[in-house]
């Protein structure tokens, strides 16, 4: 599917500039679009290693395990298949956990080991159980607290306030993470 | 504790994560950048404007939307794109960096966690998926209006 967006991007661009004698500023934009990119790459890194490294702290202090047990009643709610002592339950708290600190690379292999744990207790059928179609739709909904790289991009253009966005941010996360919850626990009842 | 040996540890994952994106933001923004400049994008959303005018959402935001649940580097040149143009103060530059922070990639989430466990009917996993990400785009829309609006 992006393949077929990328190629259709230039494809229509071309053609489009072929016809409105538009190919001049295409020509040119092509060398500021990459520029742009890796302006952007480079505005990105101080901000993402500055945040990874403090969230390693963060982890390496044990705060991540101290949050997880704050969490667990309600996963606990939203897993009901899942026996609350079961390790499925630690992945699945890893995962939200890493989730909510913007750590994607954290959370990635927590969430895989977790969909290991559910597919065991699935019997180990290769189709999608509703512990499964849950977790998924938690991470698709994102519970992230702070979105560092739009943040570190904020930055770069020289906004006056780059995290006054982290509320509605956090308003909008919420609104679709309780949504994906309310639309997979109707999809599950029937 | 090693707090210094710890922040140096999280910090080259920073750096590789800040570098493996290079390529994919290249490609996407160079795309987004030809579409824009070669008149494309303002004839889609001439034709666009008037019925989401109706709704009150903005045109400009569209091929946000539209790109967010299939490719997240694609999505981030796009943000960024919408931020340079409009300025990160802008009403459009708040609305786009709330959509980018409070949705994640539905299609990439589901195959690489699916994909790495083997499960092959996904049962209801893209819809519930795709729905919430219509939800959280509204949300926002909403929220960006009610407190910068």
């Amino acid at each position: 599917m992006v393949n077929l967006i990328w190629v259709g991007l230039f494809v229509i661009s071309i053609l489009y500039a072929m016809f409105n004698g538009t190919m001049e500023e295409v020509n040119k934009a092509i060398f500021s679009g990459a520029e742009e990119a890796v302006a952007v790459c480079i505005g990105l890194l101080s901000v993402l290693v500055f945040w990874l490294g403090l969230m390693r702290i963060a982890q390496n202090a044990g705060l991540l395990t101290s949050i997880s047990k704050v969490f667990k009643p309600i996963a606990v709610k939203l897993f009901p298949e899942v026996p609350p002592d079961h390790p499925a339950m630690g992945y699945i708290l890893s995962n939200m956990i890493a989730n909510m600190f913007g750590l994607g690379n954290a959370a990635t292999p927590m969430g895989i080991k977790a969909m290991e744990e559910l597919k065991r207790l699935n019997n180990m059928r290769d189709n999608a159980s509703r512990s499964m179609v849950t977790l998924l739709a938690l991470n698709t909904s994102s519970l992230t607290l702070i979105p560092t790289s739009v943040i570190a991009i904020r930055m770069k253009y020289g906004s006056v306030s780059p995290a006054e966005i982290i509320g509605t941010t956090i308003a909008a996360t919420i609104c679709s993470t309780i949504g994906a919850i309310i639309i997979d626990r109707t999809f599950n009842r029937r | 504790m090693p707090t210094y040996e710890s922040f140096v540890e999280g910090g080259k994952e920073g750096l590789s994560i800040a570098i493996s994106i290079v390529p994919y933001l290249i490609g996407m923004m160079v795309a987004i950048s030809v579409f824009r400049a070669s008149g494309a994008m303002a004839f889609v959303s001439d034709l666009l404007k008037a019925p989401l005018d109706m709704i009150g959402v903005p045109t400009e935001i569209v091929p946000l939307a539209l790109i967010r649940p299939i490719s997240g580097t694609g999505a981030l040149a796009m943000t960024t794109d919408i931020i340079r143009t409009y300025g990160p103060d802008s009403f459009l530059g708040r609305l786009a960096s709330t959509m980018q922070g409070s949705t994640d990639t539905t299609l990439y989430i589901l195959t690489v966690y699916f994909g790495a466990v083997g499960i092959k009917r996904m049962g209801n996993a893209l819809k519930v998926g795709l729905l919430a990400d219509l939800v959280g785009i509204i949300a926002a829309i909403v929220f960006v209006t009610i407190v910068f609006g």
